[in-house]
């Protein structure tokens, strides 16, 4: 039986794996890819409290089945935008998009 | 022993998540860095079969490692040949440092608050057991207190709109 602390540790650092890559990388889908990152360390915390500090729920599960869903399609439509935004500045890099910056 | 074997399995799992999530954002190539995503996605589902959510498990291999890679794979493919395909990046030292002092910082913040917190000491220490899956699925297409139908019936909504927006946006413009 691992302790809670493990659990919570391992997503904390994987989260700031995360974040560390959406502000290195200015490369499109790389930032989308570490989004995806986050979204899992915050998914398995979901997981991992409703497990082990309140057995006999199942909030926590159902908060991460619906994340995991909801972050299926919002993957599915940022990889559409990031598809038509190199369609038509030919860059896949978050520098190129300057349209709406005022 | 089984907190031994529970141990070891739940070592190797955060090296593999650990290792291939630092991989992924420090590689240089887009598809080595989906490929490593795949990694640690398959040993986040590892880490929930660990914990007894083995339909969670399930839904996070056929969602996530099944369905939201091979997206990723097919838009590097199929933008065009001498774009993402190769592409190298070349990711600047100042914003490395910056990008690492800010995780360092918050990582500390966080890590300090979660061990400092009392609430870990709530944490039961039970055996974990599987889930009973009627159970699992009486709470998904249930409509009492603590059942969820109505966001299941939402979330088919919400993937429709994300289907047709998805479309919408990703067609190509019609010759005028």
């Amino acid at each position: 039986m691992i302790p809670v602390e493990f659990y919570l540790v391992l997503s904390t650092l994987l989260f700031f794996i995360g974040v560390f890559g959406f502000v290195t990388r200015r490369n499109l889908v790389a930032m989308l890819i570490s989004v995806e990152l986050i979204l899992n360390s915050v998914d398995l915390n979901f997981a991992v409290f409703n497990r082990l500090l309140f057995p006999g729920q199942l909030e926590g599960m159902f908060f991460t089945l619906f994340s995991i869903g909801v972050a299926a399609a919002e993957t599915a439509v940022a990889l559409a935008i990031i598809i038509n935004v190199y369609r038509n500045y030919r860059s896949d890099q978050v520098n190129s998009i300057e349209n709406m910056k005022f | 022993m089984a907190s031994l074997a529970h141990i070891i399995i739940f070592t190797i799992l955060a090296v593999v998540i650990l290792g291939s999530a630092i991989l992924s954002v420090m590689s240089k190539s887009i598809m080595r860095s989906v490929t490593f995503l795949l990694f640690v996605l398959f040993a986040i589902a590892g880490i929930y079969f660990m914990l007894g959510y083995t339909y969670l498990g399930a839904a996070q291999i056929s969602v996530y490692a099944g369905g939201i890679t091979v997206l990723y794979v097919f838009a590097i493919q199929l933008v065009s040949k001498r774009s993402l395909q190769g592409l190298t990046e070349r990711i600047k030292l100042s914003r490395v440092l910056q990008g690492a002092l800010l995780s360092l910082a918050g990582l500390v913040t966080v890590g300090v608050v979660l061990l400092k917190n009392q609430f870990i000491v709530k944490a039961v220490a039970g055996s974990i057991e599987e889930y009973d899956m009627s159970q699992v699925a009486q709470a998904i297409v249930g409509s009492d207190k603590y059942q969820y139908v109505l966001p299941f019936e939402f979330i088919s909504v919400f993937l429709l709109a994300c289907i047709i927006g998805g479309v919408l946006i990703a067609r190509k413009e019609d010759k005028k």
